[in-house]
């Protein structure tokens, strides 16, 4: 940002800044923008679920037809994943599934502000998850959860090599899962940012970039959705190895 | 505090000063969230899918006990016609037996007329060949008389009549 050539000041990264609502410093309690953008995610999120479902229809509306399917693909996803005996953490993982959908998808609304590029964001909602299964694999099984890193069907020899790097993946898992939602979200927002300023700087070629944006929008819709599937599915598969560690 | 609001570092996602605000709101937003998925939304949806599914499987008995009852109707419906078709299957064999019964009846009826008859006849024939015999024999007796008397044969006629009898046995 400090190289300024002929007018073209692109500056991609602030659109992720965090700024306090109404002025002032930020502390721990200050209502910033993060809040806003949050609230308005809760808002959606409860818009689609309990809004649109309000008429109970056994024939239902477009609305609560959409709550529904949201409904059940969560849940046939979970027992698929992670078997039928993880259906009552189903609430947990749709309110995960939600939050994120709906932080992706109003992120993409211009001057919006993501919540979920934020690596704090998703680290809290990604070690949440590690521990949360983590703590549930022991309950459940006390030291014999420590199998899940001991491959017996491997040969006695390469065991403890596997087991080593059982345990390395099983400690990357938070942070793979936090970063590809982070970098996914930052990385589309900031390309649209930097097309968008090229838009300006290139006079009667303006039309090029935008293309070029609503191409790129069309695409971060996918990711957006997919990233959200993406989140929700991994955790059904880390909860799966809580509840059967078992190779 | 007061480093955030300068332009600051490349990447705002790195400035750890907004860590704390950002993570506070996240787990206020979350547990919102939570609470009105798993208090009111799951619950008021979930309830409509099963009350969808009582519906689906209700109708499906339904249809099952209509069709069950339509199978039923159909086969009353068979029986009766095979029933009917039996009875008109009696009745036309009884016509039949009747109208024969009656048949051979007339039947003999009129072959015992026409053998009456027939008989009748026969006897009314053999009068007649009799009488014509004897007609024929009469006349035979006279003319041969007549004859003899011409030729002035004396003859009785007791004689005249056998040898006209003996002539007439010879011709026929």
């Amino acid at each position: 940002m400090a190289e300024e050539s002929g007018g073209l000041v692109i500056k991609p990264m602030d659109q992720f800044r965090v700024e306090a609502l109404f002025g002032g410093d930020i502390a721990w309690y200050t209502p910033t923008n993060v809040t806003l953008w949050m609230a308005l995610t809760v808002l959606a999120a409860t818009l689609l679920m309990v809004y649109g479902a309000r008429g109970r229809a056994l024939v239902p509306s477009r609305a609560q037809s959409a709550a529904e399917m949201t409904y059940g693909f969560i849940y046939k996803m979970i027992e698929d994943v992670a078997g039928h005996d993880a259906v009552r953490f189903f609430p947990y993982i749709f309110t995960l599934f939600m939050f994120v959908l709906f932080a992706n998808l109003l992120g993409l609304i211009p001057f919006a502000f993501t919540t979920t590029s934020h690596i704090a964001v998703t680290a809290v909602l990604a070690f949440t998850v590690f521990f949360a299964v983590t703590a549930l694999g022991f309950i459940l099984h006390g030291t014999t959860f420590l199998k899940l890193f001991w491959v017996s069907s491997a040969p006695l020899a390469l065991r403890p090599v596997l087991a080593l790097i059982e345990v390395i993946s099983y400690f990357v898992r938070p942070v793979s899962h936090s970063i590809r939602l982070a970098g996914a979200m930052m990385a589309g927002h900031a390309v649209a940012k930097v097309f968008a300023g090229f838009a300006a700087a290139l006079g009667a070629f303006f039309f090029l970039p935008i293309l070029a944006v609503t191409a790129l929008y069309a695409l971060e819709l996918l990711v957006a959705v997919i990233q959200a599937y993406v989140f929700t599915i991994l955790t059904c598969v880390y909860l799966k190895d809580a509840l059967h560690p078992a190779h | 505090m007061a480093e955030s609001a300068a332009s600051g570092p490349g990447m705002p996602q790195l400035d750890v000063t907004t860590f704390s605000n950002q993570i506070f709101w996240l787990i206020v937003a979350l547990i919102v969230l939570y609470f009105i998925m798993s208090r009111v939304a799951l619950p008021r949806v979930a309830s409509v899918l099963a009350d969808r599914r009582g519906a689906i499987t209700a109708d499906i008995a339904a249809a099952e006990e209509y069709k069950q009852k339509a199978h039923e109707a159909e086969e009353a419906f068979k029986q009766a016609e095979a029933d009917a078709r039996a009875e008109a299957q009696r009745i036309v064999e009884a016509a039949k037996a009747e109208m024969q019964e009656s048949l051979n009846a007339q039947i003999a009826k009129a072959d015992a007329e026409i053998s009456a008859k027939s008989a009748e006849s026969e006897k009314r024939i053999r009068e007649i060949t009799a009488n014509a015999v004897s007609m024929v024999s009469d006349v035979s007796n006279d003319v041969t008389a007549d004859i003899l008397a011409v030729f002035d044969v004396k003859a009785d006629s007791k004689s005249v009549a056998s040898a006209v009898k003996d002539q007439l046995k010879g011709d026929a």
